[in-house]
């Protein structure tokens, strides 16, 4: 038994269902585990040597072969290739003198793509063992590279801080807030802990109706009112249940909880004592993506603060019988552990495969009890409904869309970055409102969402019209809609669970006629079976992942048809254009023999 | 009228699906009153001599052999149907898709258990009269168009003769659950 292996069960208590924080910390010392630390853990943990595998392989940093000094993993979101990201990718190729996917033959370095990291508004991104390096060019490449075989540490080569608390010593980091418009509710005026010293006088019923009236909605994506959820779980049976707060924030283009986790942690950790105030939880968990990692210490520094004020801990709040804390669970790459019951599953230490519903988990949720999934944002509203009343709330926004909403824009605009928004604002004005002309497009809320062209711009942002959980990509003029799509449906494909055959397989099978289109191979039945293989996605997958792979095929074929028909081959039905000449090259080749097909 | 007549052939498949075919038992002799056959293992008709009206393919593609024989299909066949899951997916065979070909040809004939000592030379075959070997096994539908698809491994008879029967009558296809279950 390895002393590396036995501290770290020790230290998290030989319990399995920390198994990721368990793999993650075991990780960062080898660079990469194998049989032998699979089985040390399994036989300790009381778990099969392949249950620890499952869940080692499913997640992409721990996969990943991290055992070169510097492990370089290189954004290959959208907005990160309209910034310049295949030039960087080639720099550092030919700088590190290896191939993405592999370590250099002197163990210096790793290269690996890596799905959006949440730093759209400063691509192309990488993260260096752990560390962000956020607009990224060649020069810097060079520099970098460099540097590093001349012995510097990646520490060494932080060479600026982000505004604002990106500067704070826990923090420390190159990242920029980007944080362009403040609103009324979540980067309104605070003063922490209003909202706490005014719990005590509250009931839980209390709180959960001042929720329910405001007409809160999630802002993780669908939108579920907030108030009913929590009242939903609060009437499952049982004792104890817990409040998951998701900051997995997966969805490429989205980075405004960054932004929160950075700047107000505190309202964020407020929002999470109200909401398990109000549902009775034992405990409070952070789902914070891997990452978001270069802001854990600072995170836990916070807690740590909340504990010493009685915020957290035993009678939290001054309130008798009140014994909850919060404690910050890492993920490890994998989109859909945003999605709530693949967060659960990855909380408890396996796979992040999402769970059939139902039931739902505010009845079964973490270590089968009843759960609150909660975004980041959505928490953070809570804390200024309690603290200014459910009418202040309601009269911002429309009719069914309360309150405030936060965008992430990227991409082809002047200014990227967060903007704090009443509900109701059309896309035309936001694209105003960012510095963003010429667009030919934009998608709204993400690779998941609906890819809008300029017959859609006046329409607004909200449930009623266009819902969002936010990222807003804008694709200007210049820009070809294919490129776009498949970029998104190569994501889709790399953050497939794999459990649906529809998502696992169907998603390449578009990803391929895509490309067969793209290389002006296409033609007019390329484009038909892409819009109805695309709908069965809807039909025929587990979770929202699957569900919504398709949309940017659908919804850009919907929208910019003729941008597929310039590209497709006229006048004919029907063609696979398989190569025969191409398919016996390379058998040919080896066992010597060069005829003619 | 002259009877509708039927083609088929086994590509990169194990004949199981032709086996299926032959399992409709005592139905065949009211398949030959239905169908003429031509080209195909049933009566060992090797090449074409007239258009026909369904074709039945059986395996996918693996090498140019079989290429040029579902084309040729294609070209004589108004109707061709994707028999199993061969045909349709590649099935079996296309295990070997992921690993490159030369692996899986230096595996076969170099490295194997039985060829590793029983072949010193290290010959490859690679004899003018063979057929090429394909990158990867490739589905019917990937090479030319297909029109109908009657999945399992192999299909149950009775949904091959269901399908046959509906195609030259033109009723509609019976698809009870009994003719589509895998288990
Ligand atoms: C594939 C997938 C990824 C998701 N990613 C996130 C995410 O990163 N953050 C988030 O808050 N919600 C995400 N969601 C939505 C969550 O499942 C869930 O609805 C949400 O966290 C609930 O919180 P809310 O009601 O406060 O919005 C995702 C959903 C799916 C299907
Ligand atoms: S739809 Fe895709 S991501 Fe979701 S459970 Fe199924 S395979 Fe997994
Ligand atoms: S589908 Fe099954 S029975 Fe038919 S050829 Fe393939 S392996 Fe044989």
């Amino acid at each position: 038994m390895s002393s590396l292996v036995q501290s770290t069960i020790e230290k998290y208590g030989k319990d399995a269902t920390r198994l990721m924080d368990i793999i993650t910390d075991i990780k960062k010392e080898l660079g990469v585990l194998g049989k032998g630390e699979f089985t040390e853990i399994a036989d300790q943990l009381g778990l099969s040597s392949v249950e620890v595998e499952q869940t080692y392989s499913f997640y992409h940093f721990f996969s990943t072969d991290s055992r070169a000094k510097y492990n370089i993993y290189l954004n290959d979101s959208l907005v990160s290739e309209m910034m310049g990201r295949h030039e960087i990718a080639e720099a550092f190729e030919k700088s590190t003198g290896t191939k993405f996917g592999s370590i250099s033959s002197d163990g210096l370095f790793s290269l690996h793509n890596t799905s959006c990291i949440g730093m759209n508004d400063q691509e192309p991104a990488a993260i260096i063992n752990g560390t962000i390096f956020p607009r990224i060019t060649t020069y810097r490449v060079r520099e970098l590279i460099q540097q590093f075989r001349a012995g510097k540490e990646v520490e060494d080569m932080v060479n600026s801080f982000g505004g604002g608390k990106n500067q704070s010593d826990l923090i420390k980091s190159m990242v920029t807030n980007n944080l362009n418009r403040r609103g009324a509710v979540i980067f309104s005026n605070y003063e922490p802990a209003t909202t706490l010293n005014k719990l005590k006088d509250l009931k839980p019923e209390q709180v959960i109706d001042e929720v329910k009236n405001s007409n809160l909605r999630g802002r993780g994506g669908a939108g579920f009112p907030t108030g009913l959820k929590w009242d939903f779980c609060t009437k499952s049976p049982g004792e104890v249940r817990y409040l998951l707060c998701n900051a997995d924030e997966g969805e490429p283009g989205t980075f405004k909880d960054r932004v929160i986790l950075t700047e107000i942690p505190h309202l964020l950790f407020e929002g999470m004592i109200v909401g398990g105030y109000a549902i009775s939880a034992k405990e409070g968990i952070l789902y914070l993506r891997m990452e978001y990692d270069y802001l854990k210490d600072y995170l836990n520094a916070i807690l740590d603060d909340f504990r010493k004020a009685g915020w957290l801990g035993k009678n939290a709040c001054g309130i008798e019988g009140f014994n909850y804390d919060i404690r910050i669970q890492m993920g490890a790459g994998a989109y859909v552990c945003g999605e709530e019951s693949a967060l659960i599953e990855s909380s408890e230490g396996k796979r992040g495969e999402p769970r059939n519903r139902p039931p739902f988990p505010v009845q079964v949720g973490y270590l089968n009890k009843p759960t609150v999934v909660n975004n980041v944002e959505t928490l953070c509203s809570v804390v200024k409904i309690i603290e200014k009343g459910a009418d202040w709330y309601k009269a911002m926004g429309t009719k069914e869309t309360a309150g405030t909403k936060l965008l992430s824009i990227s991409g082809d605009v002047k200014y990227p970055g967060v903007f704090e928004i009443e509900w109701g604002m059309s896309i035309d004005e936001m694209l105003e409102m960012a510095g963003a002309t010429n667009v030919k497009a934009v998608q709204v809320g993400g690779p998941s969402g609906r890819l809008i062209g300029q017959n859609e711009f006046h329409r607004t942002i909200c449930y009623e019209d266009l819902p969002t959980g936010g990222a807003m990509i804008v694709i200007g003029e210049h820009r070809k809609i294919l490129d776009v799509v498949k970029n998104f449906t190569d994501f889709f494909i790399e953050e497939s669970c794999g459990s649906c055959a529809p998502c696992r397989y169907l998603t390449v099978i578009l990803r391929n006629k895509l490309q067969k289109i793209i290389d002006g191979k296409g033609v007019t039945k390329d484009l038909d079976d892409l819009v109805m293989w695309g709908e069965q996605m809807k039909k025929a997958n587990r979770c929202g992942l699957g569900q919504t792979a398709a949309n940017p095929v659908l919804t850009s074929i919907e929208n910019f048809r003729s941008e597929y028909e310039t590209r497709i081959e006229k006048g004919k039905d029907f063609d696979t254009k398989f190569d025969l000449n191409k398919a016996i090259q390379n058998s040919s080749r080896y066992v010597g023999r060069f005829p003619q097909a | 009228m002259s009877k509708p007549i039927v083609a088929t052939t086994s590509l990169a498949g194990c004949f199981g699906c032709h086996m299926s075919i032959l399992d409709i038992d005592e139905r065949i002799l009211q398949l030959i009153e239905l169908v003429d056959f031509n080209k195909s293992p049933v009566d060992d008709i090797k090449e074409f001599t007239t258009m026909c009206d369904i074709g039945l393919i059986e395996g996918g593609c693996c090498n140019s052999e079989n290429v040029h024989v579902l084309k040729d299909f294609r070209k004589n066949c108004k109707i061709l149907v994707s028999v199993g899951e061969c045909a349709i997916m590649g099935g079996l065979p296309a295990l070997r898709n992921n690993i490159p070909i030369e692996e899986c040809l230096h595996e076969a004939y170099l490295n194997g258990p039985s060829t590793k000592d029983a072949n010193p030379d290290k010959i490859l075959p690679n004899n003018e009269e063979l057929p090429i070997i394909l990158d990867k096994v490739y589905p019917c539908h990937e090479i030319v168009k297909i029109d109908y698809y009657l999945p399992g491994c192999p299909p149950r008879a009775d949904l091959i003769w269901n399908a046959l029967v509906a195609l030259v009558t033109g009723d509609e296809l019976k698809l009870p659950y009994e003719v589509v279950k895998f288990d």
